[in-house]
């Protein structure tokens, strides 16, 4: 229909001028006008757009004029974003000390589970501050993924309303989680200080962490809103993936003290270098003195004395204590740093791509 | 031709919009059907495709007031929101300069936000500087007439109230093409005038003006050139205004418009 709709409007002057009209082509004259009929030009309508410049409304920006757009936005992505927080709690009664309820709790019930009942705080000598850290740190990726795979979804109106780079929703949304991220930095500032450790210089490199988390966030986080805005059913996905990782992420257990990966050392090694992990990792290596302090009285990895050591207690021998002090695997912290700079940087180019080449889609519903 | 010298500011290429809609009310909606369906490998069914927009073309001019006019689901707001570039054709393209600026924005507004914030948060979406906004708050929050609502949250408003405010906003900035959906033009008699005024006003401004209405008095009082949709497809579209007007109120079994003798 629109091939025939195209050959009649490039027709000419005789033929009728708007296409797929109801009086084309099936004799269904409803309105056969002999004035000027449908506002055209002689000439194909994109050269005549072209030669009077204009230019076509829904098209994608180049990158770096978008990044400028972007730009000139952010006074709206921190207003949409504070209003948005505001918002959040104007329902509930207590307001906005659900800011630092909710971690609290969150806190708590983590606490409940893996501190008392079960008990995974085997080679960490200062658990709950230990706990807590992985808990908050995580919980800042993952409600990232989580609104973010949601929020082209969720702000339908104001696209289909509004003309502005619709990165901004996303970013706003991340936004939104560094400042409830940065409360429960608050909490959990009093926490550690109030399980006995020491206020350190150490603790200003947590500072540099949060900032490649929150690009590590927004770049995964654009990715998602791009898969999210077209197939709904990722957002229905995403919570189940993002707590399958919670759980290999060694948020509430030591990745190198773990006796089930003693003797695999290359599984350990993936598992410290997932970027949760890597994050969580330079967050307790700069809070946690206890931490450091047990890390330091490791020896280095030895698979032989290890395998010795673990073997020998399967025979019912006790081993020598020493030996198994070459069974954790511990990523060093440089590659820690490098890691995390990495994840950041390669989610954040690949995410603002991927979601910049989808620009003008956003909206269709 | 005084088209020779004419200068286009909207150019449509043949324009297609589908609207895809999830959920239709066919399906019983349970999880068994929904297995059932995967199992006989069978596209969602509730998935149906509203083609809105079918192959539009036409040509705006500099100074132009275009009517858009049709029932109620011709595809008139949808046009709008195609040229200001909102939402993305299927198949087509819309051309212009600089940026289209739709004022008709039925659901731009957050609710759970008050009036304070959604003027600040939307006057920054749409590109204000927050200096300006904060020159222009006074002048925004006395046309809308709100008054003391201003503080509280949009979903205390009144549907006119609501609609006040976001013209007041929307209206706030000065737009290259100026898309006017009547929707919006809502509100008592005395805020029908203000709004009429700031349209005008806005049109000296912008050059081009595009108006969706229903009242066709209010179309041939401001339009030069009409366009009557029908089912996403243009009927008939021109400069003869009263023609069109007439031959639209003969399809559609309205009242015959009752006019002044042609004073040529």
């Amino acid at each position: 229909m629109s091939e025939r709709g195209r050959a009649s409007r490039r027709g000419g002057p005789g033929t009728l001028n708007a296409p797929g009209a109801l009086n084309s082509a099936d004799g269904t004259t409803t309105a056969t006008a002999p004035e000027r009929q449908g506002l055209l030009p002689d000439e194909p309508l994109p050269e005549f757009a072209a030669r009077h410049g204009l230019k076509p409304s829904a098209v994608r920006p180049p990158a770096l004029a978008y990044l400028k757009q972007l730009w000139r936005r952010r006074h709206f992505i921190v207003a949409f974003a504070t209003a948005r927080n505001v918002a959040m709690y104007s329902e509930a009664r207590l307001g906005q000390v659900w800011q630092i309820l909710t971690p609290l709790l969150n806190a708590a019930v983590y606490f409940l589970i893996f501190g008392v009942i079960l008990d995974t705080k085997r080679g960490v000598p200062n658990f709950i501050p230990f706990l807590v850290t992985g808990i908050f740190i995580f919980n800042f990726t993952q409600r990232s993924f989580i609104i973010a795979s949601r929020v082209i979804n969720d702000s339908l109106p104001l696209i289909r309303a509004l003309h502005f780079p619709r990165a901004c929703l996303p970013l706003a949304y991340i936004l939104i989680e560094l400042q409830q991220m940065l409360i429960s930095m608050v909490v959990l500032v009093v926490i550690v200080l109030g399980f006995g450790e020491p206020l350190t210089w150490y603790w200003l490199l947590a500072v540099p962490v949060i900032a490649l988390q929150s690009l590590f966030n927004v770049g995964v986080g654009l990715i998602l809103a791009r898969i999210g805005a077209g197939v709904e059913d990722v957002s229905q996905l995403i919570p189940f993936i993002v707590r399958t990782w919670l759980y290999i992420s060694g948020v509430m257990f030591f990745i190198p003290a773990l006796k089930t990966l003693y003797l695999h050392e290359k599984l350990s090694y993936l598992l410290q270098i997932n970027p949760a992990a890597v994050y969580i990792a330079l967050v307790r290596n700069s809070l946690l003195e206890s931490l450091r302090n047990e890390i330091g009285s490791y020896q280095p990895y030895n698979h032989q004395l290890c395998q010795l050591a673990v073997g020998s207690k399967s025979l019912h021998i006790t081993p020598h204590p020493a030996l198994l002090d070459h069974c954790h695997l511990v990523v060093p912290n440089t590659s820690l740093w490098l890691f995390g700079v990495g994840w950041a940087l390669l989610a954040v180019i690949i995410g603002f791509f991927f979601f910049w080449r989808a620009e003008v889609t956003y909206g269709r519903g | 031709m005084a088209e020779q010298s004419a200068e286009p500011v909207v150019v449509v290429d043949d324009l297609h919009i589908v609207y895809r809609v999830f959920g239709s009310a066919r399906d019983k909606g349970t999880a068994a059907t929904a297995f059932l369906r995967m199992l006989r490998r069978q596209r969602r069914p509730s998935v149906r495709e509203v083609h809105a927009i079918r192959g539009i073309s036409f040509v705006a001019n500099r100074g132009d007031a275009v009517g858009v006019i049709g029932r109620n689901g011709s595809g008139k707001s949808t046009l709008l929101r195609a040229i200001a570039g909102l939402i993305p054709p299927e198949q087509g393209i819309v051309y212009t300069t600089g940026h289209a600026s739709l004022l008709g924005v039925n659901a731009a507004l957050l609710d759970d936000l008050t009036g304070d914030r959604n003027v600040v948060v939307c006057g920054l979406a749409m590109g204000m500087t927050p200096r300006e906004i904060k020159d222009r708050y006074q002048s925004i929050v006395d046309f809308s007439g709100v008054g003391d609502f201003i503080n509280l949250p949009m979903r205390a408003y009144s549907t006119g109230m609501g609609s006040r405010l976001r013209f007041a906003i929307a209206s706030a900035r000065s737009h290259d093409v100026l898309l006017v959906d009547e929707a919006l033009v809502t509100g008592d008699a005395e805020f029908r005038v203000r709004s009429r005024e700031r349209i005008e006003e806005l049109r000296a401004q912008a050059g081009t003006v595009f108006i969706v209405a229903h009242s066709m008095a209010q179309i041939e009082e401001t339009c030069n050139r009409v366009i009557w949709l029908e089912k996403g497809q243009i009927v008939r579209a021109g400069d003869d205004v009263p023609a069109i007007i007439d031959a639209y109120l003969a399809a559609t079994g309205g009242e015959p418009m009752v006019r002044e003798p042609a004073t040529t």
